[in-house]
């Protein structure tokens, strides 16, 4: 499975490929994500949530990469769903934005593990990686993930649907946090 | 604490919610002391705008006092005690839309923006109390609201004007003006507006302080035509006579120069059968919106003129009059408001006498009161124009 996606964000080029690059921030917007854990200067250690509270863990290596341009990367090892992605930062006509273009490949096998996967991802696979470049941009331009009361726990907005009511929060809602 | 909220199609329902806590961090908290029930809130309650749910706290137009702020906030943009009012859009600053003065089309201020998208191709900024559409943010017909960049948004009142003269800033007061400026009106201009409610009125009393030579109302309720006559304005009853021929007659054959239509998507018409034919497409969903007024603007409007649509529309809409768009050079501009540009300018207008939003208050009702407030304001009652909640 093949997914692109773009977002232009309003920062220069430079500081939007530094976010991206220190790898343990993808966590901080993209929804399915738990953990990036930097292993040496080119490799990491990625945890996902999978379906019924299951988590997947890969190793990655970053396969190319050319400062304030481009980041590639892709799965080491035998991967449940070997993966592999590619990032480019283009300096956007506005002459004070940068375009990211994100290209994302799962290659989702047989049996189980390829049903759960098809599943995690719904009808519009796309769809969850434009919701992380939203996030992306917002933490970039804002400084963190915009909340509201129907939609209080960041990057989980779109699993939560249909939201809670848009009203605030009782104290022992918010204390149990997202996963109450 | 008590909230006005949403209970299924036509009702609201006051009820004991939680009180709001800080969730960002360029999050205040604001004790309100005014809010309003504005003409987009009986779209939600009559069941126009999807993506409601029982229990959404509503209200889009409130003021009062900060008692609590995130640490985010720099305190020579906010403090506690300060007394603000709160622009409807909430908009983050720093995003290429705010940038250039698009607040209600801010790009990051909707968690729900993959939604919005599906909707209207593109995400439109979040907005207190008005559907998970626009993100889910609990409104401002309550005791208390958390305002989300408090930093970018609120209006500080630091002269002694009464709340009433200030509230309106927060949207309908921006809306009609925003209606009038995008006409780019000049001292030949006659201006017409369709509807007299709240955003009508201001859209008139805007035109004149823009220094249009004449603006007409058109609506088919008496007392708020009387109200808009009032104000120096000339007034056409749409049940009485044939608009646009009475349209005609006053601009000595011409057409208006800059139409205006402050209604939206749930217009009515003075001819049963048209009205009818939009009310059926309407209830089985074969169109969302009813644009009458839309129509008649476009159609009335001289060549060359301006059509700037501020009444609310939500979806799809049949028989645009496409035609005389394009022949007759017609300019058709909208937006929902972009509040922030217009809070300061328009203080300023009030504090120098030009514009007094308080003539259009006909109900003071306390907040425990929003029930029958919906039910004066929907269905017209004892001349109600505007109602004012105080919680």
């Amino acid at each position: 499975m093949e997914l692109t996606a773009a977002t232009t964000v309003r920062k220069p080029v430079a500081e939007v490929f530094a976010f991206w690059r220190d790898l343990q921030n993808l966590p901080t917007f993209m929804g399915h994500l738990k953990e990036i854990r930097t292993t040496g200067g080119r490799t990491s250690h990625w945890v996902a949530d999978a379906p019924f509270g299951q988590n997947v863990e890969w190793d990655a290596e970053i396969t190319d990469e050319v400062p304030a341009e481009k980041i590639a990367w892709r799965s080491t090892g035998d991967a449940d769903v070997p993966n592999a992605g590619t990032v480019r930062f283009v300096p956007a006509p506005d002459g004070e934005s940068t375009e990211v273009h994100v290209g994302l490949v799962y290659e989702i096998p047989g049996g189980a593990i390829g049903k759960a996967v098809a599943q995690y991802f719904g009808e519009e696979p796309h769809q969850q990686l434009d919701d992380d470049l939203r996030r992306f941009k917002q933490v970039l331009e804002t400084g963190e993930v915009v909340r509201s009361d129907g939609a209080p726990w960041g990057k989980r907005a779109r699993e939560e649907f249909p939201q809670r009511p848009a009203q605030p929060l009782s104290d022992a809602e918010l204390e149990k946090g997202p996963d109450a | 604490m008590r909230a006005n909220t949403w209970a299924g199609r036509n009702k609201v329902e006051v009820r004991d919610v939680p009180d709001p806590k800080i969730l960002n961090n360029r999050d205040a908290i604001v004790r309100i002391t005014s809010t309003a029930i504005c003409g987009s809130d009986l779209h939600l309650v009559n069941g126009y705008v999807p993506t409601m749910q029982d229990g959404d706290v509503m209200g889009h137009e409130f003021m009062g006092e900060v008692v609590e702020v995130a640490p985010g906030v720099a305190p020579d943009r906010l403090r506690v005690g300060d007394r603000v009012v709160v622009p409807f859009p909430i908009a983050c600053g720093a995003c290429a839309a705010c940038a250039a003065g698009l607040y209600s089309c801010c790009e990051n201020t909707n968690p729900n923006a993959g939604i919005a998208e599906k909707m209207f191709g593109h995400p439109v900024a979040g907005i207190f109390g008005y559907s998970h559409l626009t993100g889910g943010f609990a409104g401002g017909q309550a005791q208390y609201a958390r305002v989300p960049f408090a930093d970018v948004g609120p209006l500080k009142i630091e002269s002694d004007l009464t709340d009433e003269q200030v509230l309106f800033l927060s949207d309908i007061l921006p809306t009609g003006y925003m209606g009038a400026d995008m006409c780019d009106i000049r001292p030949s201009d006659v201006v017409a507006v369709w509807g007299a409610g709240p955003v009508g009125q201001f859209a008139m009393d805007s035109a004149r302080v823009l220094g249009a030579a004449e603006v007409i109302a058109i609506d088919k309720e008496p007392y708020r035509l009387r109200m808009a006559a009032q104000a120096g304005h000339t007034p056409v009853n749409f049940e009485e006579v044939d608009v646009r021929s009475r349209l005609l007659e006053l601009t000595g054959g011409r057409g208006p120069d800059k139409c205006i239509d402050a209604v939206g998507l749930e217009a009515t018409h003075g001819s049963p059968h048209i009205s009818a034919y939009d009310r059926v497409k309407q209830a089985v969903r074969s169109e969302t919106d009813r644009p009458h007024a839309l129509r008649q603007a476009i159609m009335s409007c001289r060549s060359g003129g301006v059509v700037s649509v501020i009444g609310v529309y939500g979806g799809l809409i049949d028989k645009f009059p496409a035609g005389a768009w394009m022949n007759r050079s017609l300019t058709l501009r909208t937006g929902q408001c972009h509040v922030h540009r217009y809070m300061k300018p328009l203080l300023e207008r009030i504090e120098r006498g030009e514009i007094d939003p308080t003539r259009i208050i006909t109900h003071t009702l306390s907040l425990n009161e929003a029930e029958r407030g919906f039910e004066m304001f929907k269905n017209k009652q004892d001349n109600c124009e505007k109602v004012v909640l105080k919680p």
